[in-house]
């Protein structure tokens, strides 16, 4: 069965159980995100990768691809929705970015950068939060935390629980480590952890600032380059 | 035609952002030709002597007397720039923020620290000329209003160049991708 | 010694209240809350044991522990209690109730008193409206509650007087205008035997013809829930009834399960029956866990009257069971994905849809989540007939409305209307004068003022989940009524969508700026251009968690403008003298800038 897609007024073919945001990606057409990452089950928390899917606002990592399904990425309403939750986010935690491990290599300051963010329409929470340091390899951040639950999805073992988890609910929602089997936490998990973490709320601790200024991940090129560079970019 | 008046001054910053537009090299030669330099701690003018057309802020408000100078420069400037994350959003500075109380940074700052060398009786300054602390460290803008900010710590030379010329030639502004950062 | 074998009880009471749940996720919410019950609180020994007996990991017990408001991790006091902080109840006088309970108890609310006999809590709406100022004291409800009977309350609680015993009034149900969902008409088991003596499709196509539509508010059509569900390939299907009525100034449900839970019990069967479904899971508020005894009193003469269980409604091969569950004290449960996760012992975090819970619901498995009231239509419209039933309300709005009123009137209560009645007529009805506005469908509805007030309620004009809140003109409508509900909303966000978790948040900021005199009219601006972003969160929590703010704000715009500064176009609201305040007293230094 072939599934033909329209995204952005051109036609595409999607693979069955493909969603709307890998489908993009395939052709060359970037669809922000900050909670989606490969490997990891989709769940729409950042809501960043919301699109105009047939005429209604739905989340393009949980949405499946679908015959002639009519898909708008980005028109002037969505980006500025965009925007704005990443502002939501600047001033949430507090991202000190001068003073982070990730700063160059993060994706919340990477999209930001996109839209070019100089300040935030919101005032800053200067929220108190804290920084878990007892683990021997890792180090948690909830200063720089989007709760994006990326690391709450992770499985390195299919079968086995992850290791973490969300505790509490609204504002005051916060990762967890899961403290009962930390023991078996090595370095490999501690290093895969934290790059799987968007901002620099998870650190493999004693790694950072690794990589000189110019050469990091966000350095030269906008987040999001490396897919439009596949199909030669949208428009 | 009188060229337009520029006036910096930091606050609660490293002069990081100073040293940036220094970092200009010999645009520096470029830009007093196309401006002239009111209060600034480049040219070690100490007073507003005149309404400015451009102010650059360097730097959030730590204390009582970055409220008055931010103040001042409102009063004063046609235009306010803020430059660098510390005018921005507090910067480093702000890391004290609901992280420690004033008595715990002045208990750190001169008692405790490690480079303290001599403070026996344990005091803490508290001459009427000093500025007070605040409770905390604040982005310009929530104190007055803001009209342009430049992202950085410190800004590349290249983005305050580019705003800078925008701004007095009135032009739009285009910031470029590896110019604009918040490191 | 002592200690030891204070220990060893513990862990035996825990092990017991393992032993009589089922010892996996889905037993896990009627685990933590029976151990909150007995210790007043889930102790991280209490945590370690739950683990190991039902193999689920210590942090993913905690994650769910930490989601729900009634559950908790330190104690909270031999006598636990939780007073409704709700706009009605602050209406009806909640602050001096509030303060004569710190004053007798000897703490402040958030906290427990030092002996730890008595915990002081906040807790939004517990469906009393009607009755505030109203409390919860160990899951025993007391209502109406007056500075005097504050001091015996206490007084008892002092003296470790059993709850049964503490001096206090029930929940009344004032019903003030049955209608003929509430009519008592014939026996449940006649209801029954008109069901399912048809085939399931007939069944589903006699609701269809009544143009049944969910009561809970989003108002789907009933039948085809049911065909969807039913038509999906599956080993087992559920019907959940849905009553987590959460919705501040909702109380239909609570006084349904009181007076006419059979009626309720009936419609779940035949739901169960339609969509070929063996079990059936009645899913309330906590609040609601004074009721447990009353309804399992029910369900246990139904099944001895054979109307549950095998062969249930004496219909061979029908096999029907209900049971209940409880919530821990979570708005968002309401919504219906995040109540099966909620059941399935997880925490109440709304799913992404698709699939939607008639593919994929509790376990996985084709599930049909309906309101109590919506249920209570089924089994009369069965009872009664499709034609009888869309004779009543409007061409598009068929059937009765039970709505829960409350606020500033001089009747409130539960009145039972056919669709197409206008706003004015209620307000006659409940004996409502001088109204400045009123709250339709809860704070996720909408605010009206009186010019609006000739509007009908029905699907296609006003729709409504049944809440009604009358506010009339000595009230300060933001402070009073859209400060509580921001409020309301920030506290019950799961916090997984960032514009519900955080956005919310700069509502209220700006709500507050505007109180306090400084607000401007690019404020208003920006409130509005931010609803676009509320949009976007997955639930319908999060879509409507700025209505209050956003309602008024279109409806009452005079309110607004009247507190605006229309002066200027910034103002900073740092105030110099507050913040160096601290350093004043730290360096022992007058006030001032210091320096030159």
């Amino acid at each position: 069965m072939s599934i033909l897609i329209t995204i952005n007024g051109c036609e595409y073919r999607a693979e069955p159980g493909q969603s709307v945001l890998e489908t993009a990606k395939d052709n060359g057409i970037y669809i922000p995100t900050l909670c989606n990452y490969e490997g990891i089950k989709a769940q729409g928390c950042c809501r960043l990768c919301t699109c105009l899917i047939n005429g209604r606002k739905t989340t393009a990592c949980t949405a499946l691809a679908a015959d002639k399904m009519v898909v708008e990425t980005n028109t002037e309403e969505l980006e500025w929705i965009r925007s704005t939750i990443i502002e939501l986010l600047f001033v949430e935690g507090n991202h000190f970015c001068p003073a982070c491990e990730k700063s160059g290599s993060c994706e919340l300051q990477a999209l930001a950068y996109r839209y070019r963010m100089t300040v935030p329409q919101f005032p800053y929470s200067f929220s108190a939060k804290d920084v878990e340091s007892a683990h021997g390899t890792l180090l948690i951040d909830h200063n720089r935390c989007v709760l994006c639950k990326r690391c709450v999805r992770w499985r390195p073992e299919p079968e086995a629980p992850g290791w973490f988890v969300f505790a509490n609910r609204g504002h005051e929602v916060r990762i967890r480590f899961a403290h009962e089997r930390a023991a078996d936490f090595d370095k490999s998990l501690a290093q895969a952890a934290m790059d799987i973490c968007p901002v620099g709320a998870i650190i493999h601790k004693g790694r950072g600032y690794d990589i000189p200024i110019g050469r990091r991940k966000y350095d030269q090129l906008p987040i999001g380059s490396d897919i439009e560079q596949i199909g030669g970019g949208h428009e | 035609m009188n060229k337009p008046l520029i006036a910096t001054a930091s606050l609660a910053g490293c002069f990081g952002c100073h040293m940036s537009i220094m970092d200009l090299d010999d645009r520096i030669m470029q830009l007093i030709e196309l401006v002239e330099f009111n209060k600034s701690p480049i040219n070690d003018i100490k007073e507003l002597s005149k309404e400015c057309d451009i102010g650059l802020i360097e730097g959030g408000c730590a204390n009582s007397d970055n409220i008055r100078l931010l103040k001042e420069f409102r009063k004063n400037c046609r235009v306010l720039v803020a430059v660098g994350e510390c005018a921005i959003m507090g910067g480093l500075p702000a890391m004290r923020n609901n992280n420690a109380s004033i008595s715990e940074c002045l208990q750190e700052a001169y008692i405790d620290c490690v480079s303290v060398q001599t403070n026996d009786e344990g005091l803490i300054p508290n001459d009427e000329e000093l500025p007070m602390l605040l409770d905390q460290v604040y982005p310009c803008h929530e104190i007055v209003k803001i009209d342009y900010f430049i992202p950085g710590c410190a800004p590349r030379a290249d983005l305050i160049w580019d705003v800078l010329t925008a701004l007095i030639s009135g032009k739009k502004m285009e910031l470029s991708y590896e110019c604009f950062k918040f490191d | 010694m002592n200690n030891l074998k204070i220990r060893q009880t513990e862990s035996a009471a825990i092990a017991a209240i393992i032993a009589s749940h089922n010892k996996d996720s889905t037993g896990l919410m009627d685990i933590l809350i029976d151990v909150q019950e007995r210790f007043r609180f889930v102790s991280k020994k209490a945590v370690n044991i739950i683990a190991e007996a039902i193999s689920i990991p210590i942090s993913e017990i905690e994650q769910t522990l930490s989601f729900y408001h009634f559950l908790s991790r330190t104690p909270t006091g031999r006598y636990t209690v939780y007073l409704n902080n709700s706009a009605v109840a602050g209406m009806m006088g909640r602050d001096k109730i509030a303060r004569a309970f710190e004053k007798e108890a000897g703490c402040k609310f958030g906290t427990v008193s030092e002996d730890g006999n008595i915990g002081l809590f906040n807790t939004p709406c517990i469906g009393m409206n009607d009755q505030e100022p109203s409390a919860i004291i160990n899951q025993r409800v007391f209502t109406r509650l007056s500075g005097e009977q504050v001091i015996k309350i206490v007084r008892a609680m002092k003296n470790g007087a059993a709850i049964d015993d503490l001096p206090g009034s029930g929940v009344q149900s004032n019903i003030i205008r049955p209608g003929p969902i509430l009519t008592i008409e014939a026996p449940t088991a006649e209801i029954l035997e008109k069901s399912v003596c048809r085939g399931p499709d007939d069944v589903i196509a006699e609701v269809r013809a009544a143009n049944l539509r969910g009561r809970g508010g989003a108002g789907f059509l009933t039948a085809m829930k049911w065909q969807l569900c039913r038509a999906v390939e599956a080993e087992r299907r559920y019907i959940f009834c849905n009553a987590d009525e959460g919705e501040p100034g909702t109380f239909k449900d609570r006084v349904i399960l009181t007076e006419r839970s059979e009626l309720l019990f009936a419609g779940m069967v035949i739901a169960g029956y339609a969509i070929g479904a063996a079990e059936g899971v009645l899913y309330l508020r906590y609040e609601y866990k004074y009721m447990t005894e009353h309804l399992e009193n029910v369900l246990r003469q139904m099944r001895e009257a054979g109307l549950l269980g095998r062969a249930a409604a004496s219909k061979k091969g029908f096999d029907f069971d209900i049971r209940l569950q409880f919530g821990g004290g979570s708005y968002v449960c309401g919504e219906e994905s995040a109540l099966l996760e909620s059941a399935e012992g997880k925490r109440g975090e709304p799913r992404d849809r698709p699939p939607f819970p008639v593919e994929k619901g509790y376990l996985q498995q084709p599930t049909v989540v309906n309101n109590v009231e919506t249920l209570c239509a089924v089994a009369k419209i069965m009872l009664k007939g499709a034609d009888w039933y869309r004779a009543l309300g409007t061409a598009q709005s068929t059937g009765t409305k039970l709505l829960s009123v409350s606020g500033d009137c001089g009747r409130p209560g539960i009145y039972e209307i056919e669709w197409g009645f206008t706003v004015n007529d209620i307000l006659r009805l409940v004996d409502a004068k001088d109204v400045q506005a009123v709250q339709v469908s809860g704070p996720s509805g909408t605010c009206i003022a009186p010019k609006e007030f000739n509007r009908r309620l029905a699907y296609e004009d006003l729709a409504t989940g049944g809440s009604m809140i009358v506010i009339d003109n000595r009230r300060d409508l933001l402070k009073d009524v859209v400060l509580n509900f921001t409020d309301f909303f920030i506290s019950e966000s799961c916090g997984s969508c960032v514009p519900c978790r955080a956005m919310t948040i700069q509502y209220k900021k700006k709500l507050e700026k505007i109180l306090r005199g400084n607000g401007i009219g690019a404020d208003i601006d920006q409130m509005l251009s931010w609803e676009k972003v509320m949009r976007v969160n997955r639930c319908g929590l999060g879509q409507t968690a700025a209505n209050p703010i956003l309602s008024t704000i279109r409806n009452f715009s005079k309110l607004y403008n009247s507190r605006l500064r229309g002066d200027i176009e910034f103002v900073s609201e740092f105030d110099l003298s507050a913040a160096v305040r601290e350093s004043c007293q730290v360096s022992n230094r007058v006030p001032g800038s210091g320096g030159k």
